[in-house]
């Protein structure tokens, strides 16, 4: 099982190459939509690539639940409800979603996810 | 008038590899200003034939079910242009496949020099409101034809791929 450190270095040359930052750009707390500028086709080739690098098998919306954040059921007005944090947090443990609860619309979900948040996403795989 | 920047599939393995040629001819109008005097295959449609070709071996492989287009192009590098006379050959391989896209890597050569090589991503839509379809089917059989994709095709176990009835 690789260290935290092994796990980063291996995930940021991931989002340096599918992203196109530099690496001092992708620091744990930067934050993938907001800071690195991801886009959702660029999950997809984020996800192609943490697989290889990591023998890794990864499942549609695991790591950016879009259909979570589309649904009637969970966001109301344009805020995610409160089945709808459930429903985030069930699907992603790894993500810290505390400062999303705070301000909770959908809107706001792109500053949430942080790279140490992938790193944790990639630990959790691993140790599975 | 379409937008073909491969002339025809040398090789073609379902899923896997393929290799296209594409000749770089004078008669195409588009170098007679790049640049006057010196006609030279700008790299961005070399792009755009490597992504041709990864792209119809990825959209073989599910069957045209779905449209193929090219979201992403990573780490292209290019060593020299590519002129009127030359052959360009394209050597594709498929990385990964998936139901939402696929990765693709492409080399281009021209005779035994290496002219380029890409990353291409691909992103699969679906086909509806918003994705129009390129082709009807039987025009998309005619330039797959063209390109005797059928002629030198096989599958994974290595057999002659099977023209369908469109």
């Amino acid at each position: 099982m690789p260290s935290r450190d092994e796990i980063f270095d291996k995930v940021k040359a991931a989002l340096v190459d599918a992203l196109g930052v530099d690496e001092e750009d992708v620091s744990p707390s930067a934050t993938m939509v907001g800071d690195l500028g991801a886009e959702s086709i660029d999950f997809l080739d984020i996800v192609f690539r943490l697989e290889k690098a990591f023998g890794i098998k990864i499942n549609r919306g695991e790591l950016f639940p879009e259909d979570v954040l589309s649904s009637a059921d969970f966001v109301t007005n344009g805020k995610v409800n409160a089945a709808g944090i459930a429903a985030l947090k069930a699907r992603m443990p790894f993500a810290d979603l505390a400062k999303f609860e705070s301000n909770p619309s959908v809107q706001n979900f792109a500053n949430t996810l942080t790279v140490e948040d992938m790193v944790r996403y990639v630990a959790g795989k691993l140790a599975a | 008038m379409r937008w073909f920047w491969i002339d025809r599939f040398e090789e073609f393995v379902r899923g896997t590899r393929a290799v296209a040629i594409k000749n770089v001819s004078l008669a195409e109008e588009r170098l007679h200003d790049h640049f006057p005097g010196a006609a030279l295959m700008p790299n961005s449609l070399v792009v755009e034939g490597m992504a041709q070709t990864a792209g119809l071996l990825v959209a073989e492989s599910i069957s045209f079910g779905r449209r193929v287009v090219l979201a992403k192009v990573a780490a292209a590098e290019f060593h020299f242009d590519a002129m009127p006379g030359d052959t360009i050959r394209f050597h594709a391989e498929v990385l990964d496949i998936k139901p939402a896209g696929s990765l693709t890597k492409v080399r281009s050569t021209v005779g035994d020099r290496d002219q380029g090589e890409a990353e291409l991503f691909f992103a699969h839509l679906e086909p509806g409101a918003g994705v129009p379809l390129l082709f009807t089917p039987p025009e998309l059989m005619r330039w797959l034809d063209h390109m005797h994709i059928y002629d030198v095709g096989r599958d994974e176990q290595g057999r002659p791929l099977v023209r369908p009835e469109m």
